[in-house]
């Protein structure tokens, strides 16, 4: 009998610990807290996507869509603007550096694919800024006007 | 009813179990996401690879990834005649500020941008003591860091090398496959900012995902197959020296 009372405390204070040590959404889907993969799907974006930036920039849309650049996504060369898609007024996008963008992926390199648009900036344009020519939403040197 | 001591003694624990399960609910990650309608993986096509490590930088930005550490990274293979056994391999900041041209000329050269390759076997899952890391119904390898203890045993499991300690806090960090983002309709912070679709989100549950139709019409390679870990970052036009 009092081996009986003493298993039976001895169950019940293990319940209890469990229960107070042991998050309740812990063996939801698994051996894990359930309640991790909320809190992990709630941090905030950085990048807003570029649905977001169509929406309002759409003459960019259109202007870009004609180019070899019309699957370049806007936050590739903008870099990530949620703030901005979020307060539009006060939160501006920085003034981006051509120079520096174009040459990262256009500057010529034997690792990348033959087919891809490469050059040696110094030979390319003698020092000259690359949007002395070529327009970065749409790169041809005969797409019309500069945007 | 005349409960009994034998009976107390056999229905407590089973109150304790039953009380627990319906205290278990908790709400979705997102009102309109179904964690059982998505099986997400994604395509790394090589071929497309530029080096330019935009990548790199927007997962760094997107997921506050400290200097020096990297949740995706980007390789540069080069090699010389037939020697496909030792390729010369480098990743300068893990390629974050793109690859200085090199005076290489030559041999077999190409650009392998790495993440976690959310293994559905995956081996890192396998060794958490405490259940601090696992795969999600939808099919994505996280950590929930406030149960890592920073034991660093999924750091040695993980075949590919894409998880890490961060300095600060201690605990495990590795790719989450953009999960705040791809849980509200958006794509990785990656494959966004990629200038040449050389990386694409796929969710393998969707029969409408282009996916589909890319894996039955091209020659697709996972990371070490011999691991058997069921990896689901598919990679088109991999050289067999990549490991």
């Amino acid at each position: 009998m009092r081996l009986a009372a003493v298993f039976l405390v001895g169950t019940l204070l293990f319940l209890l610990a469990r229960g107070f040590l042991v998050p309740r959404s812990f063996g939801q889907y698994g051996h894990y807290r359930g309640n991790a993969i909320a809190e992990i799907a709630a941090r905030p974006v950085a990048f807003a996507g570029h649905q977001t930036c169509e929406t309002c920039h759409s003459d960019v849309l259109e202007l870009k869509q004609k180019g070899r650049h019309a699957r370049v996504n806007c936050e590739a060369c903008h870099g990530a603007l949620a703030k901005h898609a979020e307060d539009p007024v006060s939160v501006k996008p920085a003034k981006l550096q051509a120079a520096v963008l174009c040459a990262r992926c256009h500057e010529a390199n034997i690792a990348k694919p033959k087919q891809f648009p490469q050059v040696v900036p110094a030979e390319h344009s003698g020092g000259a800024a690359c949007d002395m020519c070529h327009r970065p939403h749409s790169p041809a040197l005969d797409s019309g006007k500069r945007k | 009813m005349n409960i009994t001591r034998r009976r107390l003694l056999v229905l407590l624990p089973a109150a304790a179990i039953a009380w627990k399960h319906i205290l278990a609910g908790t709400p979705e990650a997102s009102p309109n996401y179904k964690l059982t309608e998505h099986w997400w993986g994604m395509l790394v096509d090589v071929t497309k690879c530029i080096g330019c490590g935009n990548c790199v930088r927007a997962c760094q930005t997107e997921n506050d990834v400290p200097d020096g550490y990297y949740r995706t990274w980007v390789e540069r293979y080069h090699l010389e005649g037939w020697a496909f056994q030792n390729p010369k391999v480098d990743s300068p900041d893990g390629g974050k500020n793109g690859f200085p041209p090199g005076n290489q000329s030559g041999g077999k050269n190409f650009f392998v941008p790495k993440l976690c390759n959310h293994c559905v076997e995956s081996p890192c899952t396998q060794v958490c003591p405490v259940g601090a890391t696992f795969v999600t119904p939808d099919g994505v390898v996280l950590i929930d860091q406030k149960y890592c203890l920073g034991c660093r045993y999924c750091v040695q499991a993980c075949p590919y090398g894409c998880r890490f300690i961060h300095p600060q806090k201690e605990t495990a960090e590795k790719c989450t496959l953009c999960y705040h983002r791809i849980t509200k309709g958006l794509t990785t912070a990656c494959c966004e900012s990629c200038p040449t679709g050389a990386r694409q989100l796929a969710d393998l549950k969707d029969p409408k995902d282009p996916i589909h139709e890319f894996l039955r019409t091209h020659s697709i390679q996972v990371l070490k197959p011999y691991m058997a870990t069921n990896s689901k970052v598919f990679y088109n036009g991999l050289d067999g020296s990549v490991r």
